[in-house]
C-alpha cells in the first residue's frame, strides 16, 4: 500500500499530460485527418476514406511513389555505410593508440552539430568551384569533378555521403561501448589456442557486438526514414524531384495547404517506421536465439 | 625479438597515419568554413583553402547586426534552456514512479512513453494542437513542444538509472518523516546527477540544433533561434559565403563549448541507449 502513496500518479501526470497532448493526440489526429480531403483552397472538409493513400500509391497529384522509393534508397545505403564505416572506426580506435581519444572526439563531433548547418556547409563544399572539386583537381582527377548537388547522377549520392559524414562517429561511439564490454581474457585464450586476427574477429568480436550492431542498425533505419534537414538544405528535393523524400513532400503539401494529403504522407512514414523498426528488431534478435 | 618490435611499431605508425588522414574528412570542412569566414565577400566566393589576404574580423560584428544574432541567441537560450529544465523535471519524476511501482499498468505507461522513441512526430497536427490551445507562435508553445520531444528519451534514460538507487533509501527517508515530494526532491533527485547532466546536455543540444520544429511551428521571425535564423540568412545572402560561414561559426560556438566540456556525458547518453 505504501507504494501507492509514495510513488503516486502525481509524479507521472505532468509528463503524461504533456506527452499525450503534444505527441499522442497529434499523432492520432493525423490519422483521422489523413482520411479527409482537407485543403485550405476549399471551404468544406469531406471524409474520403483511404483515397489519399490510393493517390499516394498511384502517384496521383504528386510524385509520391518516387519519394517513397528515394526514402528507401537513402535509408538502405546510409544504414549500410554508417554501420560498416562506424564499425571500422570503432575497431581502429578501440585500443593501442595513444591519440585515440582525440580521434574519437573528432569523428564524433558532427553528431553534435545541427544537420541544417552541416547541409549549408556542404552546399559550399560541393559547389562546382568548391573545395571538393579543388581537391580532386589538385590530385589530378579533374575527370571526377561534378556539380555534385545539381547533376542528376550525383545529387542523391551526395546527400547520402553528407548524412554518412554526419553520423559515422555516432555509430563508432555506440560500437566502441559494445567493444569495451568484451572481456580481454577471451582474446588471450584465443591467442593461446593459436587463433588468428580474422578468427578472433568472427568468433569473439562479432558475436559479442551483436546487440550493439542491432541497436545501431535499428536507429540508423529510423533516422534514414525520417530524413529531412539534410535534404531540405542540400537540394530542396531537386534536381527535378530526384532527391525528394517523404518528409520534404510532407512539408510541400503542408505549404500548399493540402492538409489531408500532408497527413496521409505522415501516416505512411509512421507506419513504415514502426513496421520496419519492430520487424528489424524481431528479425535481428530472433537470429541470436536460433544459434 | 627486436625485429618483431619494429614490425609492431611500424604497424602502429601505419594505423596512426591512416586514421589521421581519415580524420581530415571531418577536419577539412571545418577549417574551410573558419578560413572563409574571415575573408572579404569577393575572396570568399572563390571557395578556396587559402588564408585570407587580410583577416576580416569585422565580418563577425557585421553578421551579428545583419542577422539579428543577439536576439536569436537569446531566443535559443530561452527555448532550449527552459524546455530542458521542464523535460528533465517531468521525465525524472515519471521515470521514478514508473520504475519503483512496476505494476502491469505502470509497465504499459512506460511502453506508451517508449513509443515516442520510434514513431516520428506529426508536425502538421502538432501545429493544429498548438493553435487550438492558443499557443501557436508563442515562446511557451515551442518550449512545451521541445520539452515533449525530450520526454521519451529522458524517461528511458532515467528509468534505467533508477536500478542503481536502492529502495532502502526511500524507506529510511520515510521513517525520518519525509513526505513523498521531499523524498524525491531532497533525497532521490540529487543522486540522479549523472543521468541529469547527460539529459540536460543532450536535450539542450537537441533543442538548439532543431530546425524542423520551429520551421513548422514558428512563423514569427522575431522568435526564431540561431539555427533557423541561419537558414533565413542563407536564403537572403546565399552568395555572401564569408557572412554565412561567420553566422555558422557563431551558432556552433556554444555547441562546441558544450561538446568539449560535456563529451563524457554525451557519450554515456549515446552508449546508454545500447542497454535497451
Amino acid at each position: 500500500m505504501y507504494k501507492k502513496k509514495l510513488y503516486g500518479m502525481r509524479f507521472i501526470l505532468p509528463a503524461f499530460i504533456l506527452y499525450t497532448v503534444l505527441y499522442i493526440i497529434p499523432t492520432i489526429a493525423g490519422m483521422v485527418i489523413s482520411m479527409t480531403d482537407w485543403n485550405v483552397a476549399r471551404p468544406d472538409i469531406k471524409f474520403i476514406g483511404l483515397q489519399n493513400f490510393v493517390d499516394i500509391f498511384t502517384s496521383r497529384g504528386g510524385n509520391y511513389l518516387a519519394s517513397i522509393g528515394h526514402t528507401f534508397e537513402f535509408t538502405v545505403v546510409t544504414v549500410i555505410l554508417k554501420t560498416l564505416l562506424g564499425l571500422g572506426l570503432a575497431l581502429l580506435l578501440n585500443k593501442g593508440l595513444k591519440s585515440q581519444n582525440i580521434f574519437r572526439t573528432i569523428f564524433f563531433l558532427p553528431y553534435a552539430l545541427a544537420p541544417l548547418i552541416i547541409g549549408i556547409t556542404f552546399v559550399s563544399v560541393l559547389k562546382p568551384n568548391g573545395p571538393l572539386n579543388i581537391i580532386l583537381e589538385s590530385l589530378g582527377m579533374s575527370g571526377l569533378t561534378h556539380s555534385w548537388l545539381t547533376e542528376s547522377a550525383t545529387a542523391m549520392g551526395s546527400t547520402m555521403m553528407v548524412e554518412v559524414w554526419r553520423m559515422v562517429g555516432w555509430n563508432m561511439m555506440i560500437l566502441l561501448a559494445g567493444l569495451q564490454m568484451i572481456p580481454e581474457e577471451y582474446y588471450e585464450a584465443a591467442s593461446i589456442d593459436g587463433a588468428g586476427a580474422w578468427k578472433k574477429f568472427t568468433k569473439i568480436t562479432l558475436p559479442f557486438l551483436r546487440p550493439s550492431l542491432m541497436t545501431v542498425t535499428v536507429l540508423n533505419t529510423i533516422h534514414g526514414l525520417r530524413v529531412f534537414d539534410i535534404i531540405y538544405s542540400l537540394t530542396g528535393g531537386g534536381p527535378g524531384g530526384l532527391t525528394e523524400v517523404i518528409n520534404t513532400q510532407v512539408f510541400k503539401e503542408f505549404g500548399m495547404g493540402r492538409y489531408g494529403m500532408a497527413n496521409a504522407l505522415n501516416v505512411v512514414i509512421f507506419l513504415m517506421t514502426v513496421i520496419i523498426a519492430v520487424g528489424l528488431q524481431r528479425a535481428l534478435s530472433g537470429k541470436g536465439k536460433n544459434e | 625479438m627486436n625485429k618483431n618490435k619494429t614490425y609492431k611499431n611500424l604497424r602502429k605508425l601505419l594505423k596512426f597515419l591512416f586514421i589521421a588522414v581519415s580524420s581530415l574528412i571531418i577536419l577539412v570542412p571545418i577549417y574551410f568554413i573558419v578560413v572563409n569566414s574571415l575573408k572579404t565577400v569577393e575572396e570568399s566566393r572563390m571557395l578556396s583553402f587559402s588564408l585570407p589576404s587580410v583577416f576580416q574580423w569585422g565580418n563577425y560584428l557585421e553578421v551579428i547586426k545583419a542577422g539579428s544574432l543577439v536576439r536569436a541567441f537569446g531566443n535559443s537560450m530561452l527555448m532550449a534552456g527552459v524546455s530542458t529544465v521542464i523535460a528533465v523535471m517531468v521525465s525524472s519524476m515519471a521515470a521514478y514512479a514508473l520504475s519503483r511501482r512496476r505494476s502491469k499498468a505502470h509497465n504499459t505507461v512506460y511502453l506508451y512513453f517508449f513509443m515516442g522513441l520510434i514513431a516520428p512526430v506529426n508536425y502538421v497536427t502538432t501545429l493544429f494542437t498548438l493553435k487550438f490551445l492558443h499557443l501557436q507562435n508563442t515562446y511557451l508553445g515551442i518550449i512545451l513542444e521541445f520539452a515533449t520531444l525530450g520526454i521519451p528519451f529522458l524517461v528511458f534514460l532515467y528509468y534505467g538509472f533508477f536500478d542503481n538507487i536502492p529502495r532502502e533509501l526511500d524507506e529510511a527517508a520515510v521513517i525520518d518523516g519525509c513526505t513523498p515530494f521531499q523524498l524525491f526532491f531532497k533525497v532521490i533527485f540529487p543522486l540522479l546527477k549523472p543521468a541529469t547532466i547527460t539529459g540536460i546536455v543532450l536535450n539542450f543540444l537537441g533543442a538548439w540544433n532543431d530546425f524542423v520544429t520551429p520551421l513548422y511551428l514558428l512563423s514569427d521571425n522575431k522568435k526564431l533561434g540561431m539555427t533557423n535564423s541561419i537558414y533565413n540568412f542563407f536564403g537572403e545572402h546565399f552568395n555572401d559565403w564569408n557572412m554565412v560561414f561567420a553566422d555558422i561559426i557563431l551558432t556552433i560556438a556554444p555547441i562546441l563549448i558544450i561538446y568539449i566540456c560535456g563529451q563524457k556525458y554525451i557519450v554515456s547518453g549515446t552508449a546508454g541507449a545500447v542497454k535497451g
